[in-house]
């Protein structure tokens, strides 16, 4: 009877493996599983069975089925009882169970005698898994208790053995670096061991013992350069050392350089890439030092191996950016791979050749490439559309060749992706190069007579309302843009009236017969489009400030934070006498530029940096409100500035601060970390001295205990000074007690502490920190409209910098302003270049500047004219007050 | 950091249709949730299941090496900063391992009947994202699969044998994993 309904449900089951394309893991049932666990308690153990049953379960947790918690820990019970079976391929399954459970079952930690028997034990086949699967489970603590037996391992002469322990070390070097940092000895014994890996793990665990030691880590590299090393692995991470030293010190020995540079004649291709690799992305290397290493890619570029031709078509790519010249040699073979099987291969070819190829060249490349656009997939002809568009940003003067064919490739099949990326290289064309305007605009402008896609279309009406006021003839723009109003949807339709409006605002010639055409659209079926042309038509004739900051400029004041503060204001009723204040929402900070992430992006951007820098200090904002009467009556947060180390990486204790600017006060975080494992810090605070004698602490937090690797962070409040200077420079000590601790433990040793102080690097506040940049679109119309105020005008004569674009940069950076319709790109050649910035002081004052930047081409000298105009005219003088 | 042992971001094989047969992922950053890594896994094998000949792919910033064979797809994806000849080493030694251990009948069929062996190669090619051993016939030696249990199949026939004597429930399930 059993074996009967045994098989119909086998047979049920069978049914249901068709139906997953045979493979009867893909459709496991998570109850029915953990049902069959119960097979593991059964004597004597059925181990084929029970290897079938765990092989589930690791497919369960693959798929990321979830299983409670009592669930899991009921199973890794089960899993304790098949320690009893002597079948080897069941045991090996038992280490992968307890690391698979590890994580989601209770009590794993019973099973660490059975595994420190088998690691010590006779059956080799046993003792590495085991290893890794008891370092997995264990904690500092414990740890200590195998000490011994892991010492052991290390050294042990079978290499799984101690490749094992010597990679669970690795690990444990995160929970519990000072005791792996004991091991040293055997870890420097085994980097001389037979075994490969062995040697490249020892190797890899003995730097991250001496990292911190950078003369350990020096000696260490020479004294394996020498020899000894014959893993390629091993070889490879040696060379990243190696790297790592040149790149952190120019002073580096060179004997680490010619290390690498013998390494790229090894026999290993592994090791001489990656020697190849370090060479060209070196900084200061010399056109004979490079030579050999550009030579041996160059080879590589006609590898059989797919893998090695990418790897060195994706370095030459790299490089071609600092060392173009060196990579021209490769054309030939780079020209090769544009017909590589492999479209990666080729991609990579095509984008190193167009940012390589010299200004004569670009027109046969072009046509190269139009040979073959039409065959490859969408997604490579938005790469290859990334690197015309930085091909027009080095070569301007070819725009002649690039916009007839950018406008051959929108007007041909593909997707949204695809056409958005070349009307965002068009509308940049548009915006930098002057001499490109008319044309690119008639090319967007044929394209929004035919476009599919309502997003790209506003995105040009957009663009038209900009650039058509400052072309020489404006009037024959409208003729596109009202076109729009009549045959498109409501979103094109909408943009279009926006688009006409700002002509309108800009030209007032124009102004009667937009006014017009602004009239016929009152009567739009739709309510938006209706509502923006009445909002239009009654704002345009009013004063122009309040036509340029209606009309034109958008809205400043970041979309979080403006919420945030309307809710409040609709919340707190006692506010509602006062007119909600938009000056006191923080605003946004000029969008960092697009960074386009293609299938060729090198790392994915990682959260960190997706966060904007208004969001960062909108975080800033969060966590220092919820240091209790901290933030109290200091209003809301304006900006926080990116921490400034100071002191050296390596010192004893590092310390970095941020500055917090509030309307009135300025709260400086200074976020320590004592990384001496045997001293516990306690009562750490920071003494700040002016000279000047303008700032004083008026409140500080000091930290009550600072343990070894545990950052914390002091606050200081300190009010701006009465006499209304934004800047100063303090003198910062960190002062502290010091009680001994046992490194291991960290318990202090006794009671006693002792005094001690430590010198911090000066702190500077400038005048950048109470400006948030932020640019204007329209940068004339509201430089007019500040007309009424003062301007402050002042000349400098800047002897620390040579070139016109480093004065702008260091010009924009002093005053805290962000730059304005591009104008920080300075064309090639010009001895003069004026640039337009914009940004918002402190309690919300708008500050504009022109910069007016020439050199003298006698003896390059550079000279600054700076205009600043503000809402607040003492602004504008503190404003200037920046340089010096 | 240039200098991390991570390099290895996950190790996945999949069949003729772009599914799931293993996949073990390391970066938990990148490939936290099941869901983002089934979703690199349909863009990964969009690009790379037809195309049999190129061998390596640069996807969302992860370098993807990969090999096929039959109805299977092998892939040993890492950072995009790692020696591109170390990944592929990784995968030759994956490749090789699993080829030794179905006698060189790498197909879709012949895997899943030696599926915990499989799991245990990977383990024993790769921990927790740093490269543990390249040379295959390491690998195959240290997963202990000598003689009769060199794979799951060939127990199969034995199981067989003795099912004919023992219980007759037994061999239905063999012919299940066959």
């Amino acid at each position: 009877v059993n074996s009967t309904m045994d098989s119909s449900s086998e047979m049920k089951r069978e049914k249901k493996d068709e139906e997953s394309g045979g493979n009867p893991y893909a459709k496991l049932d998570v109850t029915s599983v953990l049902q069959e666990c119960r097979a593991f308690n059964e004597t004597p153990v059925n181990a084929r069975k029970c290897c079938i049953i765990l092989t589930k379960l690791f497919h369960l947790v693959q798929q990321g089925d979830s299983i409670g918690r009592t669930e899991a820990t009921a199973a890794f019970f089960g899993v304790t009882k098949l320690w009893q079976s002597k079948d080897a391929t069941l045991r090996r399954l038992v280490y992968l169970a307890v690391k698979v459970l590890s994580t989601i079952s209770d009590d794993v930690i019973i099973v660490t005698s059975s595994l420190t028997k088998d690691m010590t034990g006779k059956e080799d086949a046993y003792r590495a898994p085991a290893i890794r699967a008891l370092c997995l489970i264990t904690d500092a603590a414990m740890l200590q208790t195998i000490e011994r037996y892991m010492k052991q391992a290390i050294v042990d002469r079978n290499s799984a053995v101690s490749s094992a322990a010597l990679v669970s070390s690795i690990h444990l070097m995160r929970k519990a670096g000072e005791v792996v940092r004991r091991w040293a000895n055997e870890v420097q014994e085994a980097a001389s061991a037979d075994g490969h890996m062995v040697q490249f793990h020892a190797l890899a665990l003995l730097y991250q013992i001496r990292s911190n030691d950078r003369l350990a880590v020096n000696k260490l590299v020479l004294k394996f350069a020498k020899g000894g090393m014959r893993s390629p692995f091993a070889l490879c991470y040696l060379i990243r050392i190696a790297k790592q030293l040149i790149e952190e010190d120019d002073q580096a020995d060179s004997s680490l350089f010619q290390f690498i540079d013998s390494c790229l004649r090894h026999k290993s291709e592994m090791v001489v890439y990656e020697a190849a690799s370090a060479i060209v992305s070196l900084p200061n290397t010399s056109p004979s030092e490079l030579a050999p290493a550009i030579s041996v890619l160059q080879l590589f570029c006609s590898s059989p191996k797919p893998s090695l031709r990418f790897a060195a078509v994706r370095t030459l790519n790299k490089v071609s950016v600092k060392h173009p010249q060196a990579v021209t040699s490769c054309n030939v073979d780079l020209e090769k791979l544009i017909t590589d099987a492999n479209r990666s291969i080729a991609t990579l070819a095509i984008t190193t050749l167009l940012k390589t190829g010299a200004e004569s060249s670009v027109e046969r490349l072009m046509k190269q490439i139009s040979s073959f656009v039409s065959e490859i997939s969408d997604e490579f002809k938005i790469v290859v559309v990334e690197a015309i568009r930085a091909l027009i940003a080095r070569y301007p003067r070819k725009h002649t060749v690039m916009l007839p064919f950018l406008a051959n490739m929108l007007r041909n099949d593909g997707g949204f992706e695809y056409k958005r990326e070349i009307v965002d290289t068009l509308i940049a064309i548009v915006e930098e190069n002057p001499d490109a305007r008319l044309a690119g605009l008639a090319q967007l402008c044929e394209f929004i007579e035919d476009c599919e896609h309502s997003a790209l279309a506003t995105k040009v009406l957009h663009l038209l309302g900009r650039e058509a006021p400052k072309t020489a003839n404006p009037h024959a723009y409208i003729r596109f843009v009202y076109n729009r109003v009549i045959l498109e949807t409501t979103q094109v339709r909408a943009a279009a009236v926006s688009a006409l409006a700002k002509i309108g605002a800009q030209c007032p010639q124009l102004r009667p017969s937009i006014e017009g055409l602004l009239t016929n659209c009152l009567l739009d079926s739709e309510d938006e489009v209706r509502d923006r042309a009445t909002f239009y038509l009654s704002v345009l004739d009013m004063s122009p400030s309040i036509v340029n900051s209606l009309v034109l400029d958008t809205l400043q004041s970041a979309p979080a934070a403006l919420e945030k503060a309307a809710a409040e204001y609709v919340e707190n009723g006692e506010a509602h006498t006062n007119k909600f204040d938009l000056k006191s929402v923080p605003v946004c900070a000029a969008p960092a530029a697009k960074k386009a992430k293609t299938m060729l992006a090198e790392e994915a951007p990682s959260a960190k940096e997706k966060k904007s820098a208004a969001g960062a200090t909108a975080a800033a904002a969060e966590r220092l409100s919820l240091i209790e009467g901290l933030t109290n009556g200091l209003g809301p947060l304006f900006k926080s500035s990116p921490p400034i180390p100071l002191t050296d990486t390596v010192n004893e204790y590092t310390v970095h601060c941020t500055k917090h600017v509030f309307a009135s006060h300025v709260i400086l975080e200074f976020e320590c970390k004592n990384t001496l494992n045997d001293q516990l810090l306690v009562n750490v605070n920071v003494q700040l001295e002016d000279l000047e004698g303008e700032w004083n602490a008026s409140r500080q937090r000091p930290i009550s205990r600072l343990p070894y690797n545990e950052p914390a962070s002091i606050f200081v409040l300190l009010p701006f000074p009465e006499s209304g200077s934004v800047q100063g420079v303090l003198a910062a000590t960190l002062n502290f007690k010091v009680k001994d601790v046992d490194p291991s433990t960290g318990e202090p040793e006794s009671d006693d502490t002792y005094d001690d102080s430590y010198v911090l690097e000066e702190l500077e506040i400038s005048v950048s920190d109470s400006v948030q940049p932020l640019a204007k679109a329209s940068f004339g119309p509201a430089w007019n409209a500040l007309e009424e105020g003062d301007t402050v005008e002042e000349t400098f004569a800047l002897a620390s910098v040579n070139s016109i674009h480093e004065a702008i940069k260091k010009v924009a950076a002093l005053l805290g302003l962000a730059p304005c319709e591009r104008s920080d790109i300075v064309p090639e050649g010009k001895s003069r270049h004026v640039v337009m910035m914009s940004g918002v002081f402190r309690g919300g004052y708008e500050v504009l500047a022109k910069a007016n930047v020439a050199i003298d081409p006698s003896d390059n000298s550079i000279g600054l004219n700076l205009m600043i105009r503000s809402s607040e005219s003492t602004v504008a003088e503190i404003l200037a007050s920046a340089i010096v | 950091d240039p200098t991390s042992l991570y390099s290895v971001k996950g190790i996945v094989i999949l069949d003729q249709d772009g599914n799931r047969i293993i996949a073990k992922y390391f970066d938990k950053d990148a490939f936290g949730t099941v869901k983002e890594q089934k979703a690199f896994e349909k863009n990964l094998f969009s690009k790379t299941g037809r195309n049999s000949t190129s061998e390596i792919v640069l996807l969302d910033g992860v370098t993807c090496l990969y090999r096929s064979s039959v109805d299977l797809h092998f892939y040993v994806l890492g950072s995009s900063r790692e020696n591109e000849l170390i990944l592929e080493a990784l995968l030759n030694c994956l490749y090789d391992s699993i080829s030794t251990v179905l006698r060189k009948n790498v197909e879709k069929k012949t895997l899943i009947d030696a599926m915990d062996t499989a799991m245990l190669i990977i383990d024993e090619i790769c921990d927790e994202g740093i490269i543990l051993e390249t040379d295959s016939t390491a690998v195959v030696q240290r997963c202990n699969l000598k003689g009769d249990d060199i794979s799951f199949s060939d127990q199969t026939f034995s199981q067989v044998g003795q099912t004919f004597i023992g219980a007759a429930k037994e061999q239905f399930k063999w012919s299940l994993l066959k």
